[in-house]
């Protein structure tokens, strides 16, 4: 196990979250060293058994290199394909999506960004975070689009968007690619790319940590509090 | 009252305060035929033959209490309180005597109006009622009332209550006239251009509030136009409710002279400030609250700064101000469960006077003396009306007003006797209270009946 | 645990810098949906809002009622006159009546300060003080933190000048307690027949005015020397008839905003203003349409921010609602 320094205070930041650790205010400052494996997103996951790594780095890497061509191949590599991530996470796998294709094809999909929380169904939970801006840079109509998301669940998220996205447009076809799915499905709601199939118990929290936001690549599967 | 109701009573053990006639020792106090018989020279242990007797133990018997500024309300108003319910407070309060003031509809501005008003207290007051007549007809500053009509149908003073007499002329000329009467003038101290629409005192508050200021110049400017007046006509003036540092000074300065000016002060201004509008009960909190704009606390003139707090209470504790008058000024819920730019000036007193100054006695002996709080609520008052009473002499009609120093209570509108209930000390633990009223030889009032 | 949830907007005194940079952040979302060609989502779907005005204000009217409506609620537009009072039917009627009607905020403008605190003690429903009396009005300060954040970043340490009618303003209340909250200097400028009595020009508040560490320029100059921010705000002609001023003329000459004023000001210094204004009164014409102007774009921000605030404040089920503090 080794240790790696992280800085308190753009954690806070980038998450939304007031409070990392079980100091109340969080006194660590910004030289506080974690352990690798130890989560520190939420209060909650630093109270927890250090959680499961189901995916790592490499994992994720190679999961959505084969998705990059998966959404190729099934959209015979249409130039007009836009990528839609919803925030947060899903904002940036859609960008490492776009930026795989266009290594492999030397197009650049059009990536945008869609934050379906005012679409929701369950406002109660919407209100945790801020909206965010949502960014869709191009024309949807007529063109095949990609939502993109870290993880499916209820598929709730995934219903809000697609009546978000339509305002936006009368897409050709709507897809889905998610980096995991964990069952319990509540909708009609079935993906068309998957990272990974990762069966859950309900009282379990599946946490996607990316580079561009946690510091680091990895899936942790741990117990909700 | 019924004269066959009169027993002889003999008020035993109690420590007996009458400032008037230097008195405070335990002592028994007889009572016979309505009249104070005799305080004895000590609690000696037996009681005469035929006496009721009421043990006063623990208690302190105090003259009835004599206000010089209440608001009846009747005849017009009488959803806010009546002749019957006033008089009654007055009596749970302590109080024996309360001066009526002339704002009720009609005005009292006529003998046949004072006379009504007497006709009505004769009938159904639990105490003394007597009469303010007002110094202008309808109370409109344009024309002197009938003073000399009103003086024969038994007035005290004249007051057009809270309508400042803003022409100078005719406040001169209505101090002028009384000298003949031998009757106080009672204005009601304010500059209202000065006062600019203001609902509460100028200050931190009210700019945190957002709510107009009334600065206390306002009142200062009037009380010290009043004393030049006074000066001038070597009439008789009494200044109502005091509540600047500025008044106190000018008072300071007139009694200096030699005018004949009295003053009175009322006991939401010797215990409440402004801070009490933010409704914390003197909290200042950290934001603005639902709570805030406690329209109970709206009253004329406005609760003011500690500063002048402070300064009012030394200045009845030295005698610079005369008597503790308590402005009650009954409203109805509706007239106060709205904004506080619409809710109506006043406050519920007469049931929470003693025991709110004697907390704040309690709570710094050294302000202010037992001895001249009562002095204030009696022979204060009574000089000021030039009548027996305010004392426990011998002849005097046996109004006696016994005190509990130790009971707390917390105060609880809801179980007033008044018929309103717009007091900001709503929830608020005092402690001292009035357990037992006497008026004219009869127990009026008894807390053990109503506790 | 999460804190229980916010139930009204009164005032910004009792929101702290993060929630209130929560509503600021949530309106940058919010902006971006102003802005789509579909303006509307169903995130507040089958909620009612009553807009209750006392007061005749077309722009924070109809700016309430866009954002509710692009929210997916329910917006009934209630025109009140505080005449109707005369007529025997009192605030507390008013309100027991709509109450009544199932609303689930109440946005409310009333000449009188503390009206919404007084209805927020009478309804179940969320109320949003749109504008009370002298007091206070939350949501013109959100939004200019909004505007003025987007064009600065971090407010931590930027000079702030606030010149006008202070004694009567609620613009200027919320907006020097916004800004201090988010580490803003304030400063104000206004002829002394403006200014509250205990405050005194070339002198820094104390904590018991209740604006503590409220600066007050000597003179406008002194205020928009070096400011980030000059913000002028309306003087109304009533000033002038209540002998606070001797004339707009010399108000425009002393205090008006103009271009050597605003030369006077930091690089790049913003200049606000409320609305509406009296142009080449309180604010030179050139200025108020010149490239440090944003005065139109706090309009715009004006819904964005709304919308932030009646999703923050009505979103939550009613069922959720009534329950919360009762559970973790």
């Amino acid at each position: 196990m080794t240790d790696r320094k992280i800085d308190a205070c753009s954690v806070i930041v980038a998450t939304g979250h007031a409070r990392i650790c079980d100091l109340d205010p969080c006194q660590h400052g910004k030289d506080f060293f974690v352990p690798v494996n130890r989560p520190v997103i939420g209060r909650a996951s630093v109270a927890n058994e250090i959680d499961k790594v189901v995916l790592t780095g490499d994992d994720i890497r190679r999961a959505l290199t084969r998705i990059s061509h998966e959404i190729l191949e099934q959209n015979r590599a249409a130039r007009d394909l836009v990528l839609v991530g919803l925030h947060t996470r899903g904002v940036h796998l859609a960008k490492r999506l776009g930026d795989n294709i266009e290594k492999f094809e030397g197009f650049a999909p059009a990536v945008g960004s869609l934050d379906p929380r005012l679409w929701r169904d369950d406002p109660d939970k919407a209100l945790d975070q801020p909206l965010q801006p949502s960014e869709i840079p191009t024309e949807v109509t007529d063109r095949p689009v990609v939502i993109v998301d870290d993880v499916l669940y209820t598929g709730r998220t995934v219903r809000a968007a697609m009546e978000a996205l339509l305002d936006f447009g009368r897409a050709k076809r709507i897809q889905l690619a998610v980096l995991v799915d964990r069952g319990h499905r509540e909708l009609p709601i079935r993906p068309d790319y998957v990272g990974k199939n990762i069966p859950t118990a309900h009282g379990e929290r599946v946490q996607v940590r990316i580079t561009e936001i946690d510091g680091e690549d990895a899936v942790l599967l741990g117990r909700e509090r | 009252m019924l004269l066959a109701a009169r027993k002889k009573l003999a008020i035993r053990g109690g420590r007996v305060i009458d400032p008037a006639q230097g008195i405070d020792r335990i002592a028994d106090v007889l009572i016979s035929n309505g009249k104070i018989e005799e305080i004895t020279g000590k609690s000696d242990g037996h009681t005469p033959d035929g006496y009721e007797q009421i043990d006063a133990s623990g208690l302190i018997v105090s003259p009835g209490f004599v206000d010089l500024h209440t608001h009846l309300r009747e005849p017009g108003q009488e959803w806010k309180e009546t002749i019957a319910t006033g008089t009654q407070a007055a009596a749970w309060g302590g109080f024996t005597t309360v001066c009526a003031m002339p704002n009720t509809e009609p005005v009292q501005d006529t003998a046949s109006v004072v006379d009504d008003v007497m006709r009505r207290a004769e009938a159904v007051g639990v105490v003394r009622v007597l009469p303010i007549g007002a110094i202008s007809v309808g109370q409109n500053g344009k024309r002197l009332a009938p003073m000399g009509e009103l003086a024969d149908a038994g007035v005290i003073g004249f007051s057009d209550d809270g309508n400042p007499v803003s022409d100078a002329n005719l406040m001169r000329q209505a101090l002028a006239y009384s000298v003949d009467l031998g009757l106080p003038i009672i204005n009601h101290a304010e500059d209202k251009r000065l006062g600019a629409g203001g609902v509460m005192n100028a200050g931190a508050v009210a700019t945190r509030l957002g709510l107009a200021g009334v600065a206390a110049e306002a009142e200062t400017a009037m009380v010290t136009r009043d004393l030049q007046l006074a000066g001038l006509t070597g009439a008789r003036l009494h200044i109502p409710h005091v509540s600047t540092i500025g008044s106190i000074t000018a008072l300071r300065s007139a009694k200096e002279r030699g005018l004949n000016v009295t003053a009175e002060v009322t006991p939401h201004h010797l215990t409440l400030t402004d801070e009490w509008v933010y409704g914390q009960h003197g909290e200042v909190p950290e934001s603005v609250g639902p709570e805030s704009y406690d329209t109970n606390t709206k009253v004329n003139p406005p609760l003011r700064s500690r500063a002048d707090e402070e300064v009012l209470i030394e200045a009845l504790a030295e005698g610079l101000i005369d008597v503790i008058a308590t402005d009650h000024a009954p409203h109805a819920a509706t007239d106060k469960i709205c904004t506080y730019n619409e809710a109506a000036y006043g406050i519920n007193v007469l049931e929470t006077a003693f025991s709110s100054i004697f907390t704040l006695v309690d709570v710094d002996p050294k302000m202010l003396s037992l001895g001249r709080l009562i002095e204030s609520l009696t022979a204060g008052p009574a000089a000021i009306l030039g009548r027996d009473l305010g004392s426990l002499e011998k002849g005097y009609s046996a109004d006696v007003t016994l005190i509990d120093p130790e009971m707390k209570w917390t105060v609880n509108p809801q179980a007033f006797a008044s018929k309103s209930v717009n007091t900001p000390l709503a929830g608020v633990e005092l402690t001292g209270r009035v357990v037992i009223t006497i008026y004219q030889g009869t127990k009026v009032f008894d807390l053990r009946n109503h506790g | 645990m999460m804190a229980d949830p916010r139930r009204h907007l009164l005032d910004l005194d009792d929101l702290d810098a993060l929630e209130i940079e929560g509503l600021l952040n949530s309106a940058e979302g919010m902006l971006e949906i102003a802005g789509r060609d579909v303006r509307k989502t169903p995130a507040l779907r089958g909620k009612t809002i009553i807009t209750l005005f006392f007061e005749n204000s077309t722009r924070t009217r109809v700016s309430f009622e866009q954002a509710g409506k692009i929210l997916g609620a329910d917006v009934i537009n209630v025109a009140a006159s505080t005449s109707s009072l005369s007529k025997g039917e009192s605030l507390l009627n008013t309100v027991k009546t709509l109450e009544a009607m199932q609303i689930d905020a109440l946005v409310v403008r009333h000449p009188h300060s503390g009206a919404p605190y007084f209805i927020a003690n009478h309804t179940d429903a969320s109320v949003v003080n749109a504008g009370d009396g002298t007091h206070a009005h939350p949501t013109q300060s959100l939004l200019d933190l909004f505007t003025v954040r987007k064009h600065l970043g971090d407010l931590a340490g930027k000079r702030i000048a606030i010149v006008g009618d202070i004694l009567y303003s609620r613009v200027a209340r919320s907006d020097i307690i916004a800004f201090q909250k988010m580490g803003a200097e304030v400063v104000v400028s206004c002829p002394n027949t403006l200014l509250p009595d205990e405050w005194q020009p070339g002198s820094i508040l104390g904590q018991q005015t209740g604006f503590e560490n409220l600066e007050i320029a000597r003179n406008v100059d002194e205020a928009v020397e070096g400011a980030d921010v000059v913000m002028a705000l309306r003087i109304q002609q009533e000033r002038q008839e209540a002998g606070h001023l001797p004339s707009l003329r010399e108000y425009s000459d002393r205090w008006g905003i103009n271009s050597r004023r605003m030369a006077m000001a930091h690089d790049g210094a913003l200049l606000m203003h409320p609305g509406p204004m009296n142009e080449g009164v309180e604010i030179a014409s050139d200025v108020a349409h010149g490239v440090q102007s944003v005065i139109e774009e706090q309009v715009r921000s004006g819904v964005a921010v709304r919308m932030a605030v009646l999703y923050a404040l009505c979103a939550r089920s009613r069922s959720a609602r009534n329950g919360a503090g009762t559970e973790n």
